[in-house]
């Protein structure tokens, strides 16, 4: 079908929200609850929009597309009010960018610079920064929470682990953990969901804190080390100190959709860990010396092939790795086939 | 698993068995609860542990460990009592049905209830919900594969879903969940003693031949030996050199102390790791390798979709990609191996491996693609068997009901058992470089709050576990998750390795050790 979004003319589908519609044409409609993942809780009011023949003002993220449909999206009276909910929103929280872990990739931000606003108007109340660093590896800065209630859906209906709900009302509303504990002390297994699906700077990944700006990092896409799921990752690497300074997952990816565990997440300092090995070692009276690979690999070539000579090939045993890739597998066990002549070959399948 | 991950929705019922899946393998779990809790699937779960899946679950049932077998075959007879099983299915696609349903006829409820603890009426309840369900998949891990009867308790799986007729459509199958990430991937490329990649058998003519021409060199048709034998056979003093490459058995074998015996037994140790695990320690040559976040290349995940990885950072100092230090080893002994990217080694390997043939890199894009693939025009298959299992007709197997090897007696009075937790992985070679995963999940035994309380242990208090084979001292988890009589402990951590404690007996087929299941004591240390 075709609808009109500010006097263009624009193909949408049935069943599509104005939103979804509008984003598929590349224009812009500012939201804060709505996440696709989550669907639509028509809370923020952000994304509101006029029709043509409706009355009053209409939330893009919840209403669906008809044939002819006629949208405005930057009316004065579209802008006055989302300029009013984020004047509130900037007015009761402490939303401070310069060292938010968040500047670069926040949607409040965004929403504020689409709108040109730089803080809120208004002061009836002081706002405390309110932080809540118990857990591990996420910090909750309660006062930058803007209650758009995606990381308490999240946490309910997409990783299904039920600690996240809202608590109180009103001005008082804010997201609690099981009976309202300290993060790190409540049941969340720390997967991580809420603070990827957090818009703002309330719930972040400690880990990633200062260690790159946002639009400083190259995100680079690849399959969790840990278990067998293969959840898709993508690593966002500083180029200039060539480290992985955060681990998303991937929306959209048929394994994960975005979810990890604490592992997949969290467990990326070993990768460039000072404890890794650097240089081929030989082990001379006991004790490990460095050595060049020239040297190491004459060495393991040739005492393969002494011991093949004098034991059989069979002697020799290989241990191939679920760790590496099918390629690096395939190299290995070729070489235990071809180079050696033993089909010795296992890994730790059973283990 | 013979299924999808996707299609985990699809089910009516799903019965996990084996599978601490919420510790484990999280993302499909959290998949599954949320199936739960939509209304979708009923899930049944069946382990020695109340694991957290139970709280999602319509029936748990807690099974001493090790009876797998007369669970399975005592719901497969209240299955056929009851006339549930799928008999259009049974008489078109399976064979040997009548040799199962004599066996299971003596698993009635009450026999079952004796062997296994599950009383009889949950039993049928299991098999009421199990065995009217329109779809039901069955999902499984080292719960069910690390047994002496390792190889018994996945034919009963197999039995039991050929059964119902819940193979080869969606929401259904058999499906083991692989603990690493590319535990599939080695399997596939021919990483085990008795095939080439794909699962050709070693010591058929026809596929002798394919790969000694497809490599240009004679090939030995004998079937090599698996890791657990070759261990024994290095105690005995028969193996002479080891290549280990990303495996640190110093911590994930069984019997540690025969563990490292047979390895200091060896003339020439060679590992190839990213770090000095405790195996690289003992090893004559140690070889710097990559990480995966350092290497383009592809990962075989749980459900065989394979996937692309691509190189985000430098490997540190020296250290190669695993294949580049192959082709330096294979080049030095006058194979002519000219490699000079990841993508052309997969070209090359899916050459001679049919089920992969059809994948490129390419193709794989965003999403990854599930094998077998035979042909570039071929979508990949999400869900196999349908229509037709590989050998033909699926092959019901009459399954006798076997004890563990060794079971609790006056002496080691408690059962053993072992595996891993949320935090932490395998020998946490990897996992425990992250300060905060070790502050989350270190050393400890979980034990029943009865057991804890009888001996006098407190929650975090030392406990001394012991075994025929060591003993160690670690902290008490006092948990209402664990029975009375049976005590769990993590494998992750060399300081408190329950590997030291765990037998060494293998099941004599997939020579699997029996980390399940062993007799141990515990004391108030």
């Amino acid at each position: 079908m075709q609808i009109t979004i500010n006097g263009k003319i624009v193909e949408a589908q049935a069943g599509q929200t104005i939103h979804r519609a509008a984003k598929a044409a590349g224009i812009y409609i500012p939201t804060l609850c709505y996440h696709e993942k989550v669907g639509a809780a028509g809370k923020c009011r952000v994304c509101v929009v006029e029709i043509e023949g409706s009355p009053a003002l209409q939330t893009a993220c919840s209403v669906e597309v008809r044939e002819g449909m006629k949208i405005q999206t930057r009316t004065e009276r579209v802008l006055n009010s989302q300029k009013l909910i984020v004047d509130l929103l900037l007015s009761t929280g402490t939303h401070d960018c310069l060292a938010c872990d968040q500047n670069g990739s926040c949607e409040l931000q965004d929403v504020a610079y689409y709108l040109g606003m730089e803080r809120g108007s208004f002061k009836y109340a002081d706002v405390e920064s309110v932080k809540d660093d118990s857990s591990e590896f996420i910090s909750v800065e309660r006062s930058k929470c803007i209650s758009c209630g995606r990381c308490v859906a999240a946490c309910n209906n997409t990783v299904t682990n039920r600690v996240l709900d809202f608590k109180y009302r009103g001005h008082k509303a804010d997201i609690a953990f099981d009976d309202d504990k300290p993060m790190g002390e409540s049941s969340c297994v720390q997967c991580g969901e809420c603070a990827q699906i957090c818009p703002v700077g309330a719930l972040t990944d400690k880990l990633s804190k200062g260690r790159a700006r946002r639009w400083d990092v190259e995100k680079v896409y690849s399959v969790c080390p840990y278990c067998g799921v293969g959840c898709k990752l993508e690593l966002h690497v500083d180029r200039k100190t060539d480290r992985i300074v955060r681990v998303t997952g991937a929306e959209g990816a048929p394994t994960n959709n975005g979810m990890l565990c604490v592992k997949g997440r969290y467990g990326y300092d070993f990768v460039g860990h000072p404890d890794r090995l650097t240089t081929p070692l030989i082990k001379e009276n006991g004790k490990f010396r460095e050595a060049s690979w020239d040297e190491a690999i004459t060495l393991v070539a040739t005492k393969f092939a002494e011991i093949k000579q004098k034991h059989g090939a069979d002697t020799i045993m290989g241990l191939c790795s679920a760790k590496v890739t099918n390629e690096e597998n395939y190299t290995f066990q070729k070489l235990f086939r071809t180079g050696i002549g033993t089909n010795n070959i296992d890994h730790c399948a059973r283990l | 698993m013979t299924n999808d991950i996707a299609g985990l929705d699809k089910s009516d019922v799903a019965l996990i068995i084996g599978s601490d899946t919420s510790e484990c393998h999280p993302v499909i779990a959290a998949r599954l609860k949320k199936a739960a809790m939509d209304g979708k699937v009923k899930i049944i779960v069946i382990d020695p542990k109340r694991i957290k899946m139970a709280d999602f679950a319509t029936i748990y049932a807690c099974q001493r460990p090790g009876t797998d077998v007369a669970v399975l075959n005592g719901m497969m007879h209240l299955i056929i009592k009851n006339g549930w099983e799928d008999k259009k299915f049974i008489e078109e696609r399976t064979e040997g049905y009548e040799a199962l349903k004599e066996e299971v006829a003596k698993f009635t409820p009450e026999y079952v209830e004796k062997i296994s603890g599950i009383p009889a009426k949950t039993l049928e309840e299991i098999a009421e919900l199990f065995g009217k369900a329109p779809t039901a998949a069955l999902y499984y891990a080292m719960g069910i594969t690390q047994h002496t009867t390792g190889v018994d308790n996945v034919k009963s799986t197999a039995n039991l879903q050929m059964l119902c007729g819940n193979m080869g459509k969606v929401g259904g199958g058999v499906n083991p969940l692989r603990g690493q990430s590319n535990v599939q991937g080695a399997c596939d490329m021919g990483g085990l003693p008795n095939v080439f990649p794909a699962y050709q058998k070693i010591g058929d003519a026809a596929v002798q031949e394919k790969f000694e021409k497809f490599w240009g060199v004679k090939l030995s048709d004998k079937p090599g030996m698996t890791m657990t034998v070759a261990f024994d056979k290095a105690h005995a003093g028969e193996m002479k050199a080891f290549y280990i490459m990303g495996e640190n058995p110093m911590v994930s074998d069984p019997d540690l102390h025969h563990a490292e015996e047979s390895l200091k037994r060896l003339e020439f140790l060679v590992v190839e790791d990213i770090f000095m695990t405790e195996t690289a320690q003992m090893a004559h040559v140690v070889l710097p390798a990559s990480s995966p976040a350092e290497k383009d290349g592809t990962f075989s995940n749980t459900e065989r979709r394979v996937q692309l990885l691509f190189k985000a950072v430098n490997a540190p100092g020296q250290a190669k990609h695993d294949w580049e230090i192959h082709q330096m080893i294979a080049n030095k002994m006058g194979l002519n191996w000219n490699y000079t990217k990841a993508e052309e080694i997969f070209d090359e390997m899916r050459k001679c491996t049919p089920s992969y043939a059809g994948l490129t890199y390419k193709r794989l894009g965003f999403a990854g693609m599930h094998w077998p693939c035979p042909n570039e025009e071929h979508p990949g298959t999400p869900v196999l068997h349908i229509g037709k299992f590989s050998r033909g007709l699926g092959l019901f197997t009459a399954i006798p009901f076997k004890e563990p090897a060794e079971m609790p007696d006056k002496d080691y009075p408690w059962y053993f058992t072992t595996g891993r937790v949320l935090q932490q992985y395998h020998t946490g070679t990897m996992s425990r470089k992250t300060p905060g995963l070790n502050n989350l999940a270190g050393p400890h035994v979980m034990i029943s709050v009865e057991d804890a309380e009888a001996l006098g242990i407190s929650n975090s208090g030392k406990v001394k576990v012991s075994t025929r084979r060591g003993s160690l001292i670690t902290n008490a988890f006092v948990t209402k998750r664990c029975p009375k009589g049976t005590v769990f402990m993590p494998f992750h951590f060399a300081e408190a390795a329950a590997n030291k404690l765990t037998i060494n007996a293998l099941d004599p087929i997939a020579k699997i050790p029996e980390y399940k299941v062993c007799a141990c004591k515990i004391e108030k240390a």
